[in-house]
């Protein structure tokens, strides 16, 4: 059952006592169609949220696994506008999408039509990691016309003005980078990750999701423990080029179950 | 002007005046030149921008700041940088007089060492011990890591694995000076690679590391600050320019990759309306093959590394390769500023090819003397072109913005003059002493045009 938006998405989560399961996979990885497959399998697995990533030339926020999964998908022909058919077919199936993108292929896509064929394609969304409020006043304009979500991210070494400042311009979730560094599974959660989201806290009433770092079900229970939503990328990518379909949903089942399993997370 | 009183007006110009003294040309609050600039950048990095914003801000009205950075300029890097009169050159530009800003006799062999001073004294004062810089020439790596020597400071240079063959040479430069020099392997394996690495490593280490920016492009403060540093060049050269002829120049010309050179000797002359203002961009094959760098004169706004500018870029925002002969100048993106000067009309931008470059850097060696890097031969044909245009009566101010023995590989296998399996170092002298002596002045170009170039 597709939820309408993403504050319905994880007000579902919270109604079931548990935090969400946010995935992320490059549209186009490693064709078109299978990586509609691909997401649609981790939706059936257990994410309630599904970033598409969009394929971009310079991923600086991006670790070695999801750069080559983004270069694969350019290769093999991606275009901007099959994010829209991707998050299409698997809002069709199923899943619930948002879309996380560099900006630049926004701007020159141009902000408002981004928006508005996004929208029309049942994209919830957008993520902007290389966003920052500051320079987002057409992304607001467009976001409030055709009533996408606006995920910022905050960051451990965000001051708490720019917490303050950068949740107000969010909605939908808050995006909490739990260490500093680009994107990447790791072995461990840094402690980081619960400092963030609780300097984050008072600032806003939105759910905050925590990336950046988690590849397992104890991971994903340890952040579930004091995070809205666990946000999972360069496993999923991992997955999908080990095992296709079938591995990306074991993941998800797997992820999911930490998460459920956490509870609903505790509000210090 | 009296000569005495002139050398004393060029001997008050000071590294720290492009600084301490605003130009008159800021950006807005927010690093805004225009619609361009600004922080098109992950969250994580705006804590560091804003204390580099800060450290800046505080130095350039700090007088101990002010007093370390020109002694530093006038007893190591060896400013005021001369200016050189060519004659001979300039018989092959309509008669124009021609006048070289010679930034290519700085300590490190280019105008880099303006900027890399100023950042790495600030980087003392943040506190900060680890330097990482981007590349594509090695100029901006090598100043870089003289600077950390200089002020120990750690120091990790990111470089595109085909510039690390290409300047082979500046590598070494840099391994002796004991930086870290790490080839980037991800995309087109040039500048913008070595640019997205040196992000990437700034996102995971900024507390501990400055990212010492070498162009004028990347997010505010970089773009208003790199500037800054480097308008000692423009302010230097006027005052010597006039000095000189007792006028201003007819036109002003500078080669523009990033585009440090080219703003900081173009800023002196923003307010003298009568001073064309052209940068030349590397046009590489051609802008018709669609193998070049000419940001400007071909390509659309956009965002990219941290500033909203013109970049090269496909219908879908992705960015596209650039191509040039010169490292340094290989580069899809340019600096907000240049973007503003060009949409108000106040300096125009041309592109020329690596073809035109070269024979003007043979022509600049032969006829006085100097060899140029390839990205300042790009400026020296600019000149060529300007002087036809502009007649006998011109004065043209070149800013030479660096040396060329970095070069001298490239160069002497795109003239032929050894074989492209051969370094320049294992060359038989004689191949060299053979070429000077078969071909005229300023046309062992052509024997370029039997080899593939550096291309194969």
């Amino acid at each position: 059952m597709s939820g309408r938006s993403v504050a319905d998405v994880f007000a579902k989560c919270r109604a079931e006592g548990r935090g969400a399961l946010v995935g992320y996979l490059p549209a186009g990885y490693p064709t078109v169609d299978e990586g509609v497959e691909l997401l649609a399998a981790m939706s059936e697995g257990g994410c309630d949220l599904l970033e598409v990533g969009v394929p971009y030339s310079d991923p600086v926020m991006d670790g070695p696994t999801i750069q080559a999964a983004a270069d694969t998908a350019l290769r093999n022909g991606f275009r901007l506008r099959d994010v829209f058919s991707t998050v299409e077919r698997v809002t069709a199936a199923g899943g619930n999408c948002v879309v996380m993108t560099y900006f630049n292929p926004v701007l020159r896509y141009g902000v408002d039509r981004f928006a508005a064929d996004l929208a029309a394609a049942g994209g919830l969304g957008l993520i902007t990691p290389d966003l920052i409020p500051d320079e987002a006043d057409e992304w607001f304009a467009a976001s409030d016309k055709y009533g996408l979500s606006r995920t910022f991210l905050v960051s451990p070494s965000s001051t708490d003005e720019r917490i303050a400042s950068t949740t107000a311009a969010s909605s939908g979730f808050v995006y909490a980078t739990s260490i500093m560094g680009v994107t990447g599974a790791r072995d461990s959660v840094n402690s980081a990750a619960g400092e963030i989201v609780g300097r984050t806290r008072p600032h806003t009433s939105l759910p905050i999701g925590v990336g950046l770092g988690v590849r397992n079900a104890d991971q994903a229970a340890e952040i579930a423990g004091f995070a809205d939503g666990v946000i999972v990328g360069s496993a999923f990518v991992s997955a999908a080029e080990k095992g296709g379909p079938d591995a990306v949903r074991d993941l998800a089942r797997e992820l999911a179950a930490g998460v459920a399993r956490a509870g609903l997370p505790q509000r210090a | 002007m009296s000569s005495s009183t002139s050398v004393r007006a060029s001997s008050r110009v000071t590294a720290s005046q492009g600084i301490e003294t605003p130009s008159g040309h800021e950006p807005d609050g927010r690093g805004h030149f225009g619609r361009y600039g600004g922080r098109w950048v992950p969250e994580a990095l705006v804590a560091a921008l804003d204390e580099l914003e800060t450290a800046y801000e505080k130095a350039r009205h700090d007088p101990e700041f002010l007093t370390e950075l020109d002694r530093l300029h006038r007893d190591y890097t060896g400013r005021p940088s001369p200016l050189t009169d060519v004659p001979k050159l300039s018989r092959h530009a309509g008669g124009a007089r021609i006048l070289l800003k010679r930034e290519d006799l700085n300590h490190t062999g280019s105008h880099k060492i303006n900027n890399v001073l100023g950042q790495a004294l600030l980087t003392k004062r943040m506190g900060k011990e680890r330097v990482i810089a981007e590349t594509g020439a090695g100029q901006h790596g090598v100043a870089t890591a003289t600077a950390c020597a200089l002020l120990d400071l750690e120091c990790v240079v990111y470089m595109g694995e085909v510039d690390t063959r290409r300047q082979a040479l500046n590598v070494a430069r840099m391994r002796l000076l004991g930086a870290t020099v790490i080839p980037v392997k991800t995309g087109s394996r040039t500048l913008k690679d070595a640019i997205n690495e040196a992000l990437r490593d700034w996102v995971t280490n900024v507390d501990s590391t400055h990212y010492l920016l070498g162009t004028v492009a990347g997010p505010h403060p970089f773009p208003q600050m790199v500037r800054d540093f480097h308008r000692v060049i423009g302010l230097e050269a006027r005052a010597q320019v006039l000095e000189r002829t007792g006028r201003l120049p007819t036109a002003v010309a500078a080669c523009v990759g990033g585009g440090s050179n080219a703003i900081g000797i173009f800023h002196a002359f923003i307010d003298d309306p009568g001073v064309r203002l052209v940068g030349f961009e590397p046009g590489g094959d051609g802008v018709e093959t669609g193998r070049h760098g000419a940001t400007l004169s071909e390509g659309s706004p956009g965002a990219l590394h941290g500033a909203f500018s013109y970049l090269l870029q496909d219908e879908d925002g992705q960015t596209a390769e650039s191509y040039s002969i010169s490292a340094g100048l290989d580069y899809p993106g340019v600096g907000p500023e240049h973007a503003l000067l060009k949409d108000l009309g106040r300096a125009e931008y041309q592109p020329v090819t690596d073809a035109e470059a070269m024979d003007a850097f043979a022509l600049l060696c032969r006829t006085e003397g100097i060899i140029p890097a390839i990205e300042s031969a790009h400026a020296v044909a600019g000149a060529l072109r300007l002087g036809q245009e502009l007649g006998p009566d011109a004065v043209i101010l070149v800013n030479l913005s660096g040396r060329g023995d970095k070069d001298v590989d490239t160069a002497a296998k795109w003239f032929g003059m050894i074989g492209q399996d051969e370094s320049a170092e294992a060359a038989d002298g004689t191949a060299i002493a053979e070429g000077r002596t078969e071909q005229p002045t300023g046309s062992f170009a052509d024997a370029g045009s039997e080899t593939e170039g550096i291309q194969a």
